[in-house]
């Protein structure tokens, strides 16, 4: 097979497979700038593709599993969002104790409203985002290059891809360009100079902490009812764990954490693509070195190729407002 | 509190009554990691423990482990509690079935998937590549493109014996066949990664493979559910799926788990107990190709003369299934 193809259909699939990483990143991102670490991305993502798995089982529509998928999600964000703002509480521990909730409480209700072992019944094609094709995407396969960049890679993806990519430089933008995204960004470096000016602190994070709750219930509303056909139980496998990691290798802002995220599921792709393919020079790779392959090149590029990576400053601290 | 005292109430009931029913057997079972509900490889033994259930009235207990440390506990608990038989399912019971048979020469043990050759445990082993043969036969005559695919779960000779049988079938239905083969990984994670099964399904597909046999447990939902969005064919595994997507299921290769433990449970309670090592390939109604209403169209005339023929074939021994886990290699 040729090499222009593979590279094309393993970018495809790359682009699938970074979709939850993206959403999950941003926001922790949001989260994150705003001075609330946000560990609990997974199980908030989890509980967020629980509700979508559910909520369009039941209505047999997609749209209402993303709401639903928001929603549990924002309800979960908010949990946290009591516990280390409100209650000043640690946030790794509060962070983790969602992860749990998550991981066990939808496992748990799964069984008891589906009885499938924790699986939402698998849903038809009417209640999915399914793939929708972009206008002219047929025509322009002929054309070279570009014609096969959009009809292969731009084209064919769910909504959800589209949004996802829209959330880059929306989140750049929102960051960087609106009195919101200053005051967010003072907040997660010197809360005491955000308080001062007038603007409350806990309203500001609460704000950057729903924000995160709406961008999970994104992720796992793909997961569930985008990328798969119903919930699994724990079918993030670790995916909020790396997207962390991916924002800390972004080191905190929007755009590198589009390289990231892209890096990671272009990683995870080629791994699937080159498995049980014979290469130039070494011959058929065993399948275990190309699954490893996305952890090893993570540790290698973290430890040496990226630079220093520094936190905003007020990350993990919660704010006490002086008396 | 009224409540509380009923249900103590029923309880006491159940318990005295209990002894009444199930005089001779309670039997136990625990399942392997992709759970009781995977559609696949584990339902089918919770199927033949519900089938018994139903005949007979006899209850059992069943335990889903959730991580590899519990299955020794799990049977351990199930052989103190003093349940027999005790039917593990999956070969990644098997070293914790060394350790806890041993234990309890008094108990009896069934395991299916895998040997383990001690005084009070049945075997129970399936010829895969006998029935992985006929739906590689079926496969190759029903692809368009004379391109197949097999996504396996776990990267282990069982599995490889699955992909080898379906290979050498497919070759002998079309010898220019291509087949592509991939893994979905080296952990029990595998099992249970549809996402992963799907990306791999969509990576076959756009290399033109137009039918995907999977071997996967859970996983293989995600492949066939890819197969099924591409408008492709997918092919089931040791439940019947063919129900899963209709017109999109070409057949299932049928394992009959759900057999292997009602005869287990059935056995012990008959007094006909036997241990030792069970071999069930076509002959024995172990293996078998899926063939209901939703794939009936599917099934072409020359299909099934094909398909029948060489069933017949190698029962009676005229074509010979290479097993991969006899020399660890595959000479397809």
């Amino acid at each position: 097979m040729d090499f222009l193809q593979t590279l094309i259909l393993t970018t495809d699939s790359a682009v699938r497979l970074s979709v939850p990483l993206l959403f999950a990143c941003l926001a922790g991102l949001y989260s994150e700038r705003s001075g609330v670490v946000d560990i609990g991305l997974e199980g908030k993502m989890l509980g967020g593709a629980f509700a979508a798995g559910c909520v369009a089982a039941i209505t047999g529509s997609a749209w209402l599993g993303l709401l639903a998928a928001i929603l549990v999600s924002i309800g979960l964000a908010l949990v946290h969002g009591y516990a280390s703002i409100t209650q000043r509480g640690n946030q790794i521990v509060s962070g983790v104790a969602i992860n749990f909730v998550a991981s066990g409480l939808t496992a748990l209700l799964g069984q008891a409203w589906f009885g499938r072992g924790g699986k939402t019944p698998q849903l038809p094609n009417t209640a999915r985002f399914t793939e929708i094709t972009l206008p002219f995407a047929e025509p322009m396969r002929n054309v070279p290059v570009i014609g096969r960049i959009y009809s292969d890679i731009i084209s064919g993806h769910s909504l959800l891809v589209y949004a996802a990519f829209i959330a880059i430089p929306l989140t750049w933008w929102i960051l960087y360009r609106t009195r919101f995204g200053l005051r967010l960004r003072a907040v997660g470096e010197n809360p005491g100079a955000v308080d001062t000016a007038g603007i409350s602190v806990a309203w500001m994070r609460y704000r950057a902490v729903i924000i995160a709750g709406i961008l999970c219930g994104f992720a796992g509303a793909y997961l569930s009812i985008a990328q798969s056909a119903g919930f699994s139980k724990d079918m993030t496998a670790g995916k909020g764990f790396i997207a962390l990691a991916a924002l800390v290798f972004a080191k905190w802002k929007p755009l590198n954490a589009l390289g990231a995220c892209f890096l990671f599921g272009f990683l995870d792709a080629v791994a699937i693509r080159m498995q049980g393919t014979a290469l130039p020079v070494v011959g058929e790779v065993p399948v275990q070195a190309m699954q490893a392959l996305p952890y090893i090149l993570t540790v290698i590029l973290l430890a040496g190729f990226i630079g220093k990576s520094i936190p905003p400053k007020a990350d993990g601290v919660p704010y006490t407002k002086e008396r | 509190m009224l409540r509380q005292f009923f249900g103590a109430a029923a309880l006491a009931t159940i318990m005295v009554a209990a002894p009444a029913l199930a005089a001779e057997v309670k039997p136990a079972v625990v399942y392997d990691l992709g759970g009781k509900n995977d559609q696949s490889f584990n339902q089918s033994a919770f199927h033949g423990a519900e089938a018994y259930k139903k005949d007979t009235g006899t209850d059992y207990r069943d335990f889903e482990i959730q991580n590899d440390t519990q299955r020794e506990q799990a049977l351990r608990r199930f052989a103190e509690r003093g349940y027999d038989p005790i039917v593990a399912i999956g070969f990644s019971q098997a070293e914790a079935l060394k350790k806890v048979a041993p234990e309890f020469p008094e108990t009896k043990f069934a395991i299916v998937d895998m040997v383990v050759d001690l005084p009070n445990v049945r075997s129970i082993v399936f010829k895969e590549h006998e029935g992985s043969f006929l739906v590689g036969l079926l496969a190759a005559k029903a692809s368009k493109t004379a391109k197949v695919g097999f996504v396996g779960g776990m990267d282990i000779p069982l599995i490889r014996a699955f992909a080898c049988g379906y290979k050498q079938g497919a070759k002998a239905a079309n010898p220019d066949i291509e087949i592509y083969e991939n893994m979905i990984g080296t952990t029990g994670a595998a099992w249970n990664d549809p996402v992963k099964g799907g990306e791999l399904t969509k990576s076959q597909i756009d290399r033109g493979a137009d039918v995907i046999y999977h071997a996967a447990g859970g996983s293989g939902a995600g492949v066939l559910q890819a197969a099924a969005d591409a408008g492709k064919l997918g092919i089931g595994v040791d439940s019947n799926q063919n129900g899963l997507h209709p017109g999109n299921v070409l057949t299932s290769m049928v394992k009959r788990v759900d057999t292997a433990v009602y005869n287990a449970f059935k056995d012990l309670s008959s007094d006909n107990w036997s241990s030792g090592i069970y071999v069930l390939g076509l002959a024995e109604n172990g293996v078998a190709w899926a063939d209901d209403e939703n794939n009936k169209d599917l099934i072409t005339a020359d299909m099934r003369a094909a398909v029948d023929q060489a069933s017949k074939d190698i029962i009676d021994g005229k074509i010979v299934v290479h097993d991969y886990r006899a020399d660890n290699s595959c000479p397809f």
